[in-house]
């Protein structure tokens, strides 16, 4: 960790950079019906307000000798030994992350006056949307796991209720539980991990802890990377908890935009490359993280291949990507910054996909089946030109964003060396080529061939205020990597957080890796050609498919699997505790006030209203008093 | 306990034969007592000679300045320690404190029975005690404008009488005071203007066991001064138990808790106090059950304190299961209540054997914080009950005062204000944070808790636990019941219930959220002796 310093000048009110998007869900949600008509510009005036505020704020961040600044801002805890002090931290990495999900955000909102000029929930929306924005910010710019922590529960909160937004719709109420309840899992996780920090080291500060680590005792550093990493694959819909991420696609597609593919999704690995100082100490949690990042490739991208929902395989390819991004950071120093690299970009081109996605959408009547799209190129040319672009920033087509984070990316894995290296090349270079494969065939089921729409349905091309923030994500997908590759590098950038570049031995040359990948992704291209582009593509999917078509369909059957080993169980030991509580706890507690009831009742008799037995009873008692007095003193 | 120079030459068995001084009055030092007897002496004479239309008026007026007058010179007394006429009367901090208490309690209880304008009936009290409950005549008195107006010179002399009680520093004046502040209480319970055999019947049985119990206190008074040659607690201090070969002095002692506790209502001899409660006018079911339980312990302390101090070994076993009787009973017994002044009567045999929990906190020699406890705690709880039958006086239907709980159901619907002032009470009477009742119940707790009590103090939580259910319950009938069709009405008070509820609400809050300075005065008077 570099030097930090208090802030000075705009960067101290680096607050304010939360304070108004939450100032915004505050007033739309306080202020109820009134704020119905103004409400939504309110929220993207924030919002934009807050991206303004960030871009000048970096700027004079980047102006200072030591790229890292605190803010202290109250003291959050502080009970006995426990003193958490909320403070902010501005440094390169939680700039870009600042920059991402204001400058994202900003665009997301504005699309989403479009999108949602019709929805009667829209005052909800938005402040749900600010209240995400807000929630993020925390988690990105806090200095202690405390504050990601708050961060982090908040914008699991905003995730739930977004996903929930058609709460009517039981499939949107289900998968925000399904969401919330599988990132329940990982924070548990994150959580007892910051507990361990505390317990070991009394402090949750990053200063602190990173400065702490080398006194640490090996297994408690692994067990610290691998709790922070389980709640890195809940929220960022890693291997095991991938599940959560599709069907967190019922939410409004602006919602699967921001949230789901370009911001919230990487939080997981923002907290990995964070914990960079921990990582480094432990080579096993790096190897755990690596292998959830293959793994997780794989299986994002050949779900992608299987089904016909289009936000779905957007939403597996948003697994996928992701999962080069563990890749990258599970390789340690020569990886994060390709990998922050490679969520930037990703933020760029997945959300412009989304939001094509949403306009392709918002034409076709709310249709997702891609199956009965087909021959909208030249109906939305707007909207195929920039998600043709983001396809191809996507897929690696060389010179896009694509090509250079994701090729880099790869390179490093080769680099690793060794048969671990080239296993882990090579999967990448297998994911780049299914990635292909999938986003071919769905740009051919959606835009080219025969028209397959239901009746009654006219595409239509979307208003500008939804097709402009497209287009800024198109130039931002096309241009994005060059710049952050090449002109402006993002490693120079993070060096103060991540150390210099280490010098590292190629294994193959980067040139002939870049080859490489483009030549398998032109055969996944070719491939989705020859299987979908040239084929009349029929309404229904074709029931009679091969063994492994219908387990991709099945999501790998992670589902069947989370239900067995997880659902199933825990329903049982739900049921289990219920009649415990029923029967033991409840029980207890009620026959204990009958117990006490009955003795009151029985006791009670004892008040006769007669005088004498009242008289008698004082007798007694004075008996018994006395004698008491007299076994005591004698 | 040493006594004072000037007091040594006054003593009258020290004082040869011939020689009898009168002994040394210190006329300032008993300026507060002075003040409630003169104010009920004159009270007599009030209704001797005042006409009857303006009795009332003056009555009230007289009672007031009588009890406020000895409030504001206990005040002014503040600091002063002397034991004075002949020893028998100690002015300490304890007992101003107490006395104080008494007096602005007794000042609140005179305003309630000043309330005219709730009743139909125009008062709580009966026209005419003497003309026989259910005669023409009775009904015809039944909506006057007259009033028994002796109530006021009686509740007065039973002020007063507290006030010594809780100053005698001798048991033949604590017995004394134990009858001035007991004979006005057995008629002022039988004076209710509606219910009149209900609140006769009270009244008799209040009589016949209160002799009952002042017959064992002066067996006890006779035993020990057999034993120890003196009635004087420092005398009997001084001979101490352990020296004695007889069991006499145990035995008295015995009997003189016997007689106190009684008056405390501590179970086991609690059994006149749900039925006097309920059947007295409830203006003096709250003057009973506030002052009276002060005044009690008032004596209860300084007859464990002062006079058997040295030997508390004796009896801190007896009132250790005392306390455990009395907290259970009261708990328990509550429970199953559908009366709201019998479960407040309940409630109040709970708050005695907490209030014993507080006495336990007394260390060897008079160490602990066992005594500004229990002195706090008897302040916090005697507003609050005032305070808490200051409100059933407000909830009526046609039969006068609607004290059955299931009347009270979905009370806040009907008047949110009155709930809102109950829940408030109930809550301290439960103990619950941000009220009186709960600082009250911490520093008893603590005070025993310091002389490792803690056994005890588990039971006190359990017992609170229990208690707080019936508490909760009316609570939540007031808040969750739909009110009945033809429920009682909510009585708009007059002036006097007005001053009571402002000032018995902003005290169990200040006592609740802003202890400190009150517990610190609690703290600097807790002393007993010159």
């Amino acid at each position: 960790m570099p030097e930090t310093l208090p802030a000075t000048g705009l960067l101290s009110a680096s607050w304010l950079l939360i304070a108004l998007p939450l100032l915004g869900a505050a007033v739309l949600l306080l202020g109820g019906r009134r704020t119905d008509r103004w409400g939504h510009l309110l929220a993207t005036g924030l919002v934009a307000a807050s991206f303004v505020l960030g871009v000048l704020s970096v700027v004079q961040l980047a102006g200072l000798a030591e790229e890292s600044v605190t803010v202290d801002l109250f003291t959050f805890i502080d009970s006995g030994s426990l003193d958490v002090r909320a403070g902010l931290l501005v440094d390169p990495l939680s700039a870009v992350f600042l920059l991402l999900i204001t400058g994202v955000g900003t665009l997301i909102h504005v699309y989403s006056i479009g999108y949602m000029a019709h929805d009667p929930g829209r005052r909800r929306f938005f402040a749900y949307l600010n209240l995400f924005v807000a929630a993020m910010l925390v988690l990105v710019l806090g200095n202690s796991y405390v504050a990601l922590y708050v961060g982090w529960e908040g914008v699991g909160l905003a995730s739930y209720l977004l996903i929930a937004f058609w709460y009517t719709r039981p499939s949107a109420a289900t998968a925000a539980k399904k969401a919330f309840i599988m990132n329940r899992v990982g924070d548990v996780g994150l959580a007892i991990a910051i507990f361990v920090m505390f317990a070991q080291l009394g402090t949750t500060s990053y200063e602190d802890v990173f400065g702490s680590v080398g006194l640490l005792a090996g297994g408690t550093v692994t067990a610290i990377g691998l709790l922070l990493l389980l709640g890195a694959c809940g929220k960022s819909g890693q291997f095991p908890l991938q599940a959560w991420l599709p069907d967190a696609m019922e939410g409004p597609t602006p919602v699967s935009a921001l949230i789901h593919a370009a911001t919230m999704v990487t939080a997981g690995v923002y907290l990995i490359a964070r914990s960079a100082p921990v990582y480094d100490a432990t080579e096993t949690a790096r190897t755990v993280v690596l292998v959830i990042g293959a793994v997780t490739i794989l299986i994002g991208a050949v779900i992608g291949c299987a089904h016909d929902d289009i936000k779905k395989v957007l939403a597996y390819s948003t697994v996928s990507q992701i999962g080069y991004m563990f890749l990258a950071v599970g390789l340690g120093p020569v990886g994060y910054a390709a990998g922050i690299a490679h969520l930037v970009t990703h933020g760029f081109f997945k959300a412009g996909l989304f939001l094509g996605a949403g306009s392709v959408m918002h034409g076709m009547g709310d249709q997702v089946d891609m199956r009965r799209f087909g021959g909208l190129a030249t109906k939305m040319k707007t909207t195929f030109v920039t998600f043709g672009l983001g396809y191809l920033a996507l897929i690696g087509f060389p010179f896009l964003s694509g090509y250079w984070t994701k090729d880099a990316i790869i390179e490093a894995a080769f680099d690793k060396g060794g048969t671990s290296g080239w296993l882990l090349g090579g999967v990448a270079v297998l994911g780049a080529g299914l990635t292909a494969f999938y986003m071919t065939r769905l740009m051919f089921m959606t835009f080219f061939g025969t028209p397959r729409w239901e009746d009654g349905v006219h595409p239509h091309e979307s208003p500008p205020v939804m097709t402009v923030p497209m287009i800024v994500l198109a130039v931002g997908s096309v241009a994005g990597g060059f710049l952050l590759t090449q002109t402006f590098p993002l490693v120079e950038w993070l060096e103060p957080v991540f150390g210099p570049e280490a010098e590292r031995e190629h294994v193959i040359a980067p040139l002939l890796v870049s080859v490489l990948v483009t030549a398998v992704v032109a055969v996944g291209v070719i491939a989705a050609w020859l299987l979908v582009g040239r084929r009349e593509v029929p309404v229904t999917a074709p029931a009679r498919v091969s063994p492994v078509v219908t387990a991709a369909r099945r999501n790998l059957y992670a589902d069947a699997l989370n239900e067995s080993v997880f659902m199933r169980p825990g329903m049982w030991l739900t049921r289990a505790l219920v009649w415990v509580d029923n029967r033991g706890v409840d029980g207890a507690v009620n026959g204990l006030a009958a117990g006490l009831g009955g003795s009151s009742s029985r006791l009670g008799r004892a008040q006769t209203g007669f005088v004498r037995s009242y008289a008698l009873g004082m007798l007694g008692g004075a008996v018994i008093v006395t004698a008491a007095l007299l076994a005591v003193a004698s | 306990m040493g006594a004072s120079p000037v007091l040594d030459t006054a003593r009258f068995d020290t004082v040869a034969v011939d020689a009898i001084n009168a002994p040394d009055f210190s006329l300032a030092g008993i300026t507060p007592l002075l003040c409630v007897f003169g104010a009920a002496a004159v009270g007599v004479l009030v209704e001797a000679f005042a006409p009857r239309n303006v009795r009332h008026p003056v009555q009230v007026a007289v009672a007031l300045a009588g009890t406020l007058g000895a409030l504001v010179a206990c005040v002014l007394l503040a600091g002063t320690r002397e034991v004075t006429a002949a020893q028998a009367l100690a002015v300490d901090g304890a007992g101003l404190f107490l006395q104080a208490t008494i007096a602005g309690l007794g000042a609140l209880s005179i305003l309630l029975f000043a309330e005219r304008s709730l009743d139909p009936a125009r008062s709580s009290f009966v026209a005419s005690a003497a003309v026989p409950a259910g005669s023409a005549r009775d009904r015809e008195l039944m909506t006057a404008q007259r009033v028994q107006t002796e109530v006021y010179p009686l509740a007065t002399f039973a002020i007063a009488g507290m006030m010594l009680f809780t100053a005698a520093n001798d048991l033949l004046i604590m017995f004394v005071a134990l009858e001035v502040l007991s004979l006005p209480l057995y008629l002022l319970a039988g004076m209710a203007r509606r219910r009149r055999l209900l609140s006769q019947e009270a009244a008799l049985k209040y009589f016949l066991l209160g002799a009952f119990a002042s017959a064992f206190f002066l067996y006890g008074l006779a035993l020990v001064y057999g034993s120890t040659g003196s009635v004087q607690l420092a005398d009997i201090r001084a001979a101490g138990l352990e020296d004695s070969t007889s069991t006499l002095p145990v035995i008295g002692l015995g009997l003189l808790i016997v007689g106190l506790m009684f008056k405390a209502s501590v179970a086991p001899f609690h059994t006149w106090t749900p039925d006097v409660y309920q059947g007295s006018p409830t203006p003096v079911t709250a003057f009973m059950a506030a002052c009276t339980k002060v005044a009690a312990f008032g004596a209860i302390l300084r007859l464990l304190y002062v006079a058997f101090g040295d030997s508390e070994w004796t009896w801190r076993p007896l009132v250790y299961g005392i306390a455990i009787v009395s907290m259970l009973v009261g708990a328990v017994l509550g429970l199953t209540q559908t009366d709201v002044k019998r479960m407040l009567a309940y409630s109040s045999i709970a708050h005695a054997g907490f209030l014993l929990t507080g006495v336990l906190g007394l260390g060897p020699g008079g160490t602990g914080s066992g005594l500004q406890a229990t002195m706090f705690y008897l302040l916090a709880y005697g507003i609050s009950t005032v305070g808490v039958f200051a409100v059933v006086t407000l909830v009526r239907d046609g039969d006068g005062e609607a004290t059955h709980l299931s009347q009270w159901a979905g009370l806040a619907r009907r008047s949110p204000l009155t709930a809102a002032i109950m829940t408030l009470f109930l809550l301290a009477l439960a103990g619950i944070p941000l009220t009186s009742g709960f600082i009250g119940k911490f520093t008893v707790f603590r005070a025993a808790i310091e002389q490792g009590a803690w056994p005890l103090v588990v039971v006190a939580l359990v017992a609170s636990a229990i208690a707080a259910f019936y508490y909760l319950k009316l609570v939540v009938l007031m808040y969750f019941s739909d009110p009945a069709e033809d429920g009682p009405t909510v009585g708009v008070p007059g002036l006097p219930t007005t001053i009571v509820l402002a000032v018995t609400v902003s005290a169990t809050l200040v006592l609740g959220v802003v202890p400190g300075a009150v517990l610190e005065l609690a703290e600097r008077a807790a002393i007993f002796g010159a």
